[in-house]
C-alpha cells in the first residue's frame, strides 16, 4: 500500500461531484488463484481462449436473464442515476456512475450482440473485447456493492446490481475470480460457513457464550446446536458467532427466544446465513450454498426458519429461497412441497428474527425496560438489501418500520437522518456486494462518504451515539472505517444489541 | 412521380423493418426468462399494485421524478408533446377521422413546439452537465437531432410553406390499400418524410427500445410476493430434477 487511505473531506454543498476520470482505474481487488476457482469449478487465471469463453458466457446469460437482456437495450443515457451511486459520490471517478458502469458492459454488448454496433461501433460506442477492457471491467465491477439504489431512481428499473453480477460470472467464466468473495464460498461448500469454523470450534463458542451470559444474567439461555425437533432453526451469519459487535445481536436472539420460551437451534451444517453466491451472481454457486440450509431443515425437523440480522443473506432467504430450494409458501412441485409440507405455515416462511421479535413484542409476550438503553442516543441505518431487495411483514415498507417499531420499543432517543439518505433510498455503508476485503479498503473509505455525511448529521443535531443496523457486513464495514471520519467504532451495532439490554427476562 | 415511387419503396421497407423488427424484440424479451424475483423493493403486493405503478412510470415518470427535476421537466414535455403530435396525426391515416382526434386538433400544434423545446432542453442537459456529457455516444446527440428535425420541418410546414395535406393525406391512405397517389413536390415534406423513416428503421436497433422494454423490466413488473408463491424459471427447474 503506497498510497495512504484517507477519508475524503465532506461535500460543502449536498451535490454531485465534478467528475475526475480515472481517479479509481488502479483499484483492484486481488484475483482468485487457480485452486480457489478449481474449488468452484470455475477455470483458472490463464486460459487461453478467454475472448471466446468470456462472449460465449455473455451470450448464454442474455438468453438466461431477462433483466440483463433488457436493461442492455433500454437505457437511453439520460443520466437520472448517474449522481445516485455512493462511489461516485465518494471518488468523482466517472466509471462509477451506475450508467458508465453498465456501458462497460453494453459496448461489448452492442459491439457482439447488435446490429448498429457489429457496423458502425464507434457511432453507438461499441468496442471489442480485449483485456485491457476485460480488466477495467474486473476493476470496476468490483466497486459496484450491488446496492441497487440506481434502480430506484432509473425510469426503466435498470438495476446495476444485475449488470455487476453478469459481469462477475462472465469474468469467472474468464479465469478472472475475485479471491474474496470465491475464497468464501469454497469454504462454505467445505466446511459450512464463511469463516470456516468448524463444529468442533462452533460447539466452544456457543457454550463459552452461555457461560459469559449466565455470568452477566444470572439465566440459563441456551445457544442451542444441532437439536432434532427444535422448533426454530435459526439461520444467522457466522460472524455473529464471534465478532463485535455482531455477537451483542446473537445475544439479544438468544434472550428473545428464551424469554418467549421458543425451543430453537442452531445447525453446525448450516452455520451462515450469508451467501456470497448473490454477489458473484452465479446461480448456481447461490443454490449450491442454500441447499445446505434445505438439508439442515429437513434433517432438524423444524417447523419454521428465521434469519438473522445479515442484509444479503435476507435478501437471498426472502426473495430467492422459495426459489432456490423450496423455502416458503405456495409450491405445487415435488421437489419443495416435501420440505413446504413440514413447515407451520401460520408463520411466514423464512421470517426475519426482527419480524419474530416485533411480533412478540406485539402481543406482550416479550417485553422491555427501555430505560436500560438511555445511554444510547439511537440513528437507524437502513441497509441496501434489505431496504431495496426484501420485505417484512405482511405491509408494503415493513422493512423499514419493524426494525425501527423494535428500536422505539426499547429505547427512548431515535432520531432519523435527512430524507433522500434512509428507507429506500438509503446509501449503502461502502462495503457490501463482496467488497468487504482490505484490499478494497480505499474504496470502502470513499464509498462510506455519504454515508457519514448523514450520521454527522444527526450527531451534530442530535448527539446521536448509536447507529443501529441489522447487517453482518455494515456492522464490520463501520467498525472498520468509522476511524476514518473522527467516529468511534462502536458507534455501530445491531438491533438485537438494543434488545438484548432492554428485554425483561427472569420468570414470567 | 419518381420521388413518389421512392418514398411508397421507403415507407413500405421502413414500415416493415418497424413491424418486424419491433415484434421480434418484444417476443424475445417476453421469452427470456426471469429466473428471480428481482423487485425493486418496497413493491406492490398484487398484480393490480404492479399495473398502477406501471401506469405511473408511463404517464408520470415517477421514478425520473425522484432523481432529477430537470431531465424530468424537459422529458415531460418532449413526450408529452410527441403523443399529442402522434394522436394528431392520426388524421392523415384514417378517413373520416374520428371525433376525439378532431377535437384535439389545436392543442396538437402547440405540442409540436412543446416537443421541440423539451428536445432542446435534453440536449442542453447533454451538453452541459459534465456526467451526461461523459456517457453520451454521438448516436444519442444524432437521435435528438433527429427528432428536431422531425419536429422542425414538421413545424415549418405548419407556420411558414405549408403544404398540400389533403395530398399527403391520399398517399398515405393509398400505401394502406396497396396503390399509389402523388405526393406533392415540396422540400419540407420530402425532409419531414425521410427523417421519420429513418426513425422507423432504427427504432428495433436503438435506446428507442426503451418504450417496450420498461414493460419488461423485471426491477419493476414483479410482484413482491416470492414469500408466498414459488417462482421458478425452466432452466432452473431443470437443476432440480438433474440432482
Ligand atoms: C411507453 C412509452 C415511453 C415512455 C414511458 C418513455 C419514457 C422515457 C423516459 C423516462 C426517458 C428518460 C428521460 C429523458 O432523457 O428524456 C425517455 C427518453 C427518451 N425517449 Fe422516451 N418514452 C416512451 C416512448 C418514446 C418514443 C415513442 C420515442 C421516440 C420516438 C421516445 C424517444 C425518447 C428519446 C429520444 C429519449 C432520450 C432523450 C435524451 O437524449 O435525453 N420515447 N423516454
Ligand atoms: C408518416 C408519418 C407522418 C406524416 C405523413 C406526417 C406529416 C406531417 C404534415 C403533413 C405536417 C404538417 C401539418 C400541417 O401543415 O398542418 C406535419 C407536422 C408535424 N409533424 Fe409530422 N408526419 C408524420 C410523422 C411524424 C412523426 C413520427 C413526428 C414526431 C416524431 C412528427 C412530428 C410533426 C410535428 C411536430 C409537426 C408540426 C406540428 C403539427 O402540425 O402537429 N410527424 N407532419
Ligand atoms: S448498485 Fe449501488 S454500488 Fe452498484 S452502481 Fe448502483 S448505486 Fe452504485
Ligand atoms: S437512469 Fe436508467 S436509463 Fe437513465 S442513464 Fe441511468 S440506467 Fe440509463
Amino acid at each position: 500500500m503506497a498510497i495512504e487511505i484517507k477519508a475524503p473531506p465532506y461535500r460543502v454543498f449536498n451535490i454531485a461531484p465534478a467528475i475526475k476520470p480515472g481517479a479509481m482505474e488502479n483499484s483492484k481487488t486481488f484475483l482468485a488463484n487457480d485452486k480457489i476457482q478449481a474449488g468452484l469449478g470455475f477455470p483458472g487465471q490463464e486460459v487461453e481462449d478467454w475472448h471466446d469463453r468470456a462472449i460465449g458466457k455473455m451470450g448464454e446469460l442474455l438468453g438466461k436473464y431477462r433483466s440483463l437482456k433488457v436493461y442492455m437495450d433500454a437505457c437511453v443515457h439520460c443520466g437520472a442515476c448517474s449522481d445516485k451511486c455512493h462511489y461516485f459520490l465518494g471518488t468523482g471517478d466517472p466509471k462509477n456512475m451506475p450508467v458508465a458502469r453498465q456501458d462497460l458492459m453494453r459496448s461489448v454488448y452492442r459491439r457482439y450482440f447488435t446490429l448498429p454496433g457489429k457496423i458502425f461501433p464507434k457511432l453507438v460506442g461499441a468496442r471489442d473485447l480485449t483485456r485491457d477492457v476485460l480488466n477495467e471491467w474486473y476493476n470496476y465491477f468490483h466497486q459496484c456493492s450491488e446496492c441497487r439504489r440506481c434502480s430506484v431512481f432509473c425510469p426503466y428499473g435498470i438495476d446495476t446490481a444485475e449488470i455487476t453480477m453478469a459481469a462477475r460470472e462472465i469474468l469467472d467464466a474468464a479465469g478472472y475470480g475475485q479471491k474474496y468473495s470465491n475464497e468464501i464460498i469454497g469454504k462454505v461448500h467445505v466446511i459450512g460457513n464463511n469463516l470456516g469454523l468448524p463444529k468442533a470450534a462452533l460447539i466452544d463458542t456457543l457454550e463459552g457464550l452461555e457461560e459469559d451470559v449466565k455470568e452477566d444474567t444470572g439465566l440459563d439461555i441456551r445457544f442451542p446446536l444441532d437439536v432434532k425437533g427444535a422448533e426454530v432453526l435459526l439461520i444467522t451469519p457466522s460472524a455473529d458467532f464471534f465478532a463485535e459487535p455482531h455477537i451483542d445481536s446473537l445475544i439479544g436472539y438468544g434472550k428473545v427466544f428464551h424469554s418467549a420460551g421458543i425451543s430453537w437451534t442452531l445447525s453446525s451444517m448450516a452455520s451462515e446465513a450469508g451467501n456470497f453466491g448473490i454477489f458473484i451472481g452465479n446461480y448456481e454457486q447461490m443454490r449450491k450454498v442454500a441447499l445446505r440450509i434445505r438439508q439442515a431443515a429437513l434433517e432438524l425437523g423444524v417447523k419454521r426458519i428465521v434469519v438473522g440480522e445479515c442484509g444479503h443473506a435476507w435478501r437471498v432467504a426472502y426473495s430467492f429461497w422459495n426459489t432456490l430450494i423450496g423455502v416458503g409458501d405456495g409450491a405445487n412441485d415435488p421437489y419443495a412441497i416435501e420440505l413446504q409440507k413440514q413447515l407451520d405455515h401460520r408463520y411466514k416462511q423464512p421470517m426475519h428474527i426482527c419480524e419474530l421479535t416485533w411480533d412478540l413484542a406485539e402481543r406482550k409476550i416479550i417485553t422491555f425496560d427501555k430505560e436500560a438503553n438511555d445511554k444510547h442516543i439511537i440513528t437507524f441505518h437502513d441497509s441496501c438489501n434489505v431496504a431495496r431487495g426484501s420485505g417484512m411483514g405482511d405491509m408494503y415498507g415493513g422493512q423499514f418500520e419493524i426494525p425501527r417499531n423494535i428500536v422505539k420499543a426499547v429505547a427512548n432517543h431515535f432520531h432519523e437522518m435527512p430524507d433522500g439518505t434512509t428507507h429506500e433510498q438509503t446509501f449503502c455503508c461502502g462495503g457490501g456486494g463482496g467488497l468487504l476485503t482490505d484490499d478494497l479498503l480505499d474504496i470502502r473509505v470513499k464509498g462510506s462518504l455519504p454515508r457519514m455525511e448523514a450520521l454527522q448529521h444527526v450527531v451534530d443535531a442530535h448527539g446521536v451515539n448509536f447507529m443501529a443496523c441489522i447487517c453482518a457486513i455494515c456492522k464490520s464495514q463501520f467498525t472498520k472505517v468509522l476511524p476514518y471520519y473522527g467516529f468511534d467504532r462502536r458507534l455501530i451495532g445491531g438491533v438485537h444489541q438494543l434488545v438484548s439490554n432492554a428485554i425483561k427476562l427472569g420468570d414470567k | 412521380m419518381t420521388m413518389t415511387i421512392m418514398f411508397a419503396v421507403l415507407f413500405y421497407f421502413a414500415a416493415g423493418l418497424f413491424a418486424v423488427g419491433l415484434i421480434y424484440r418484444i417476443t424475445s424479451y417476453a421469452r427470456i426468462p426471469a429466473p428471480l424475483k428481482i423487485p425493486t423493493t418496497p413493491a406492490p403486493r398484487t398484480r393490480f399494485g404492479v399495473v398502477m405503478l406501471m401506469a405511473r412510470e408511463v404517464f408520470l415518470f415517477q421514478s425520473l421524478f425522484k432523481a432529477s427535476l430537470w431531465t424530468w421537466l424537459f422529458s415531460a414535455m418532449f413526450h408529452a408533446g410527441l403523443a399529442l403530435v402522434l394522436l394528431r396525426h392520426i388524421r392523415y391515416f384514417v378517413n373520416p377521422v374520428w371525433a376525439w382526434v378532431e377535437f384535439i386538433q389545436p392543442f396538437g400544434i402547440y405540442a409540436g413546439f412543446l416537443m421541440v423545446a423539451g428536445l432542446l432542453g435534453l440536449w442542453a442537459r447533454r451538453v452541459l452537465v459534465d456526467r451526461v456529457r461523459y456517457i453520451s455516444t454521438p448516436s444519442d446527440h444524432l437521435m435528438l437531432a433527429l427528432l428536431i428535425g422531425i419536429g422542425v420541418s414538421g413545424l415549418i410546414m405548419k407556420f411558414i410553406t405549408h403544404t398540400d395535406i389533403v395530398a399527403i393525406k391520399s398517399f398515405f391512405m393509398g400505401l394502406m390499400s396497396f396503390s399509389i397517389n402523388p405526393l406533392p413536390t415540396d422540400a419540407m415534406i420530402y425532409t419531414h418524410l425521410s427523417l421519420i423513416a429513418l426513425l422507423l428503421i432504427i427504432f428495433p436497433f436503438s435506446k428507442l427500445l426503451h418504450a417496450p422494454g420498461l414493460f419488461f423490466s423485471p426491477s419493476r413488473n414483479q410482484v413482491e410476493n416470492s414469500r408466498d408463491i414459488r417462482h421458478i424459471s425452466p432452466w432452473a427447474a431443470k437443476l432440480e430434477s438433474g440432482k
